[in-house]
């Protein structure tokens, strides 16, 4: 649908638009403003935002969602209850909380493709696949996403037969969306965990597939 | 408000720029200004502020600057609106034991209690109501005036145009609905595909046969 002609030196949206030491430095003091007035006002504690911190840079990411996705492969009954309700399906693993109180799973089938946006702000199902990519909370992705699914898709290197319903969720309320891919051909005899390590980020969102060669 | 945050169906923006390996935060500051906003909703919250605080950022800026950034402008934003500095001490101070608990109950959006039975049932056909409020909505402007079919119910939830100016949660019906990918973007657009958008009830009017 759209012809792009731009050279961009950067990498990522992240890097485009990273700041100089001294932009660092504003930024510095701006949060830390904030931060003071939160901790002296006695609302939260410097511990409590350090905990805060550690959970979501170390105990919650895609592995979470990869072991729900390998689970829903081996065990038939676990794949309907979390197609039924993903929440509690989700829960049963130990899963749950913040930006994933109310998870719906979509599954992807030979003749469905499924991949999952927020438009108008980067909502993400937290618990399982951690905080999102720089790209997911970026303008070309959110803005293009809807219009030109699978122009999307074939940038992320995915293509799509025409004759498959490719479904774009837009998070535009508090339920959160992760996608169920297809188990990949030459996973056959894997256990739960070797199939965990199939499951990318990419693939629970949508943009791409799970391989079992990508691990 | 129609502002800048509603980006869906717009393709000025060039192409998908991923950074390989990327990790979860890439500078310290961006730590404190998430851990700042997730803990501070008990006097700057509800999330629907939050949200409504970044989609008021200076147009440019918001397209210029990095999610954090937006995330900071929010908190700067809100404390001043709702006087932080000259707030009394609180009396709950959440503490790092409270944390991980809060973490795995999170804040779920329904109000199963709520009195609220819902107008359309599971494949209703509705129109998403040419709605331009001048506070917070949740309704995109590509789905304004699209006819769709309703694909699930999701329970009552609470209304974001009211909760993100504190003016009650308002719990009401919300729905799953589809629109076909021809009816938001015309005959040149896949006839197989879809769009699926959650929608409150009052975002919603009967489709005319």
């Amino acid at each position: 649908m759209s012809e792009h002609h731009h050279h961009h030196a950067a990498t990522s949206p992240y890097l485009e638009k990273r700041r100089d030491g001294e932009q660092t430095a504003v930024l510095e003091a701006r949060v830390k403003a904030i931060e003071d007035l939160l901790v002296s006002k006695g609302l939260v504690t410097t511990a409590a935002l350090d905990r805060m911190v550690e959970i979501y840079e170390n105990d919650l990411g895609p592995m979470n969602g990869a072991r729900v996705v390998a689970r829903a492969w081996t065990d038939a009954a676990y794949r309907e209850r979390l197609l039924e309700n993903g929440t509690a399906a989700i829960a049963e693993l130990g899963f749950s909380g913040l930006q994933g109180e109310h998870i719906v799973v979509v599954e992807n089938t030979p003749a469905v493709h499924n991949l999952v946006v927020c438009t108008l702000c980067s909502c993400y199902p937290w618990p399982v696949l951690g905080l999102p990519p720089s790209w997911y909370k970026e303008a070309p992705y959110r803005s293009r996403v809807v219009i030109d699914p699978r122009g999307v898709l074939a940038e992320f290197g995915t293509e799509i037969n025409a004759d498959v319903e490719v479904r774009v969720w837009d998070s535009s309320a508090e339920i959160r969306y992760l996608v169920l891919p297809e188990r990949p051909a030459g996973s056959e005899g894997m256990d739960e965990k070797a199939l965990a390590a199939l499951v990318s980020r990419d693939a629970m969102i949508g943009v791409t597939r799970a391989e079992a060669a990508a691990a | 408000m129609n502002g800048i945050h509603d980006l869906g169906g717009l393709t000025c923006f060039g192409p998908i720029l991923r950074e390989q390996n990327e990790p979860v935060f890439h500078e310290d500051w961006e730590r404190r200004v998430f851990a700042n906003m997730m803990l501070s909703g008990s006097f700057l919250g509800p999330v629907d502020s939050y949200r409504h605080a970044i989609e008021r950022m200076e147009p440019a800026a918001y397209l210029r600057t990095t999610y954090y950034e937006h995330w900071l402008a929010a908190l700067e934003t809100l404390s001043v609106e709702r006087g932080l500095a000259d707030a009394p001490r609180f009396d709950q101070t959440l503490e790092a034991e409270l944390i991980d608990s809060i973490v795995a109950t999170g804040m779920p959006a329904t109000r199963e209690d709520a009195d609220s039975t819902p107008r359309y049932a599971l494949g209703s056909e509705v129109v998403a109501r040419n709605l331009n409020p001048a506070g917070h909505t949740r309704l995109p402007r590509y789905v304004r005036g699209r006819r769709g079919v309703v694909t699930a119910l999701h329970g009552n939830h609470v209304f974001p145009d009211t909760a993100a100016h504190q003016l009650g949660e308002d719990p009401q019906p919300l729905y799953q609905v589809r629109f076909s990918a021809r009816e938001l973007w015309g005959p040149e657009a896949s006839a197989h595909d879809g769009v699926y958008v959650d929608l409150w009830e009052s975002y919603l009017e009967d489709a005319q046969s």
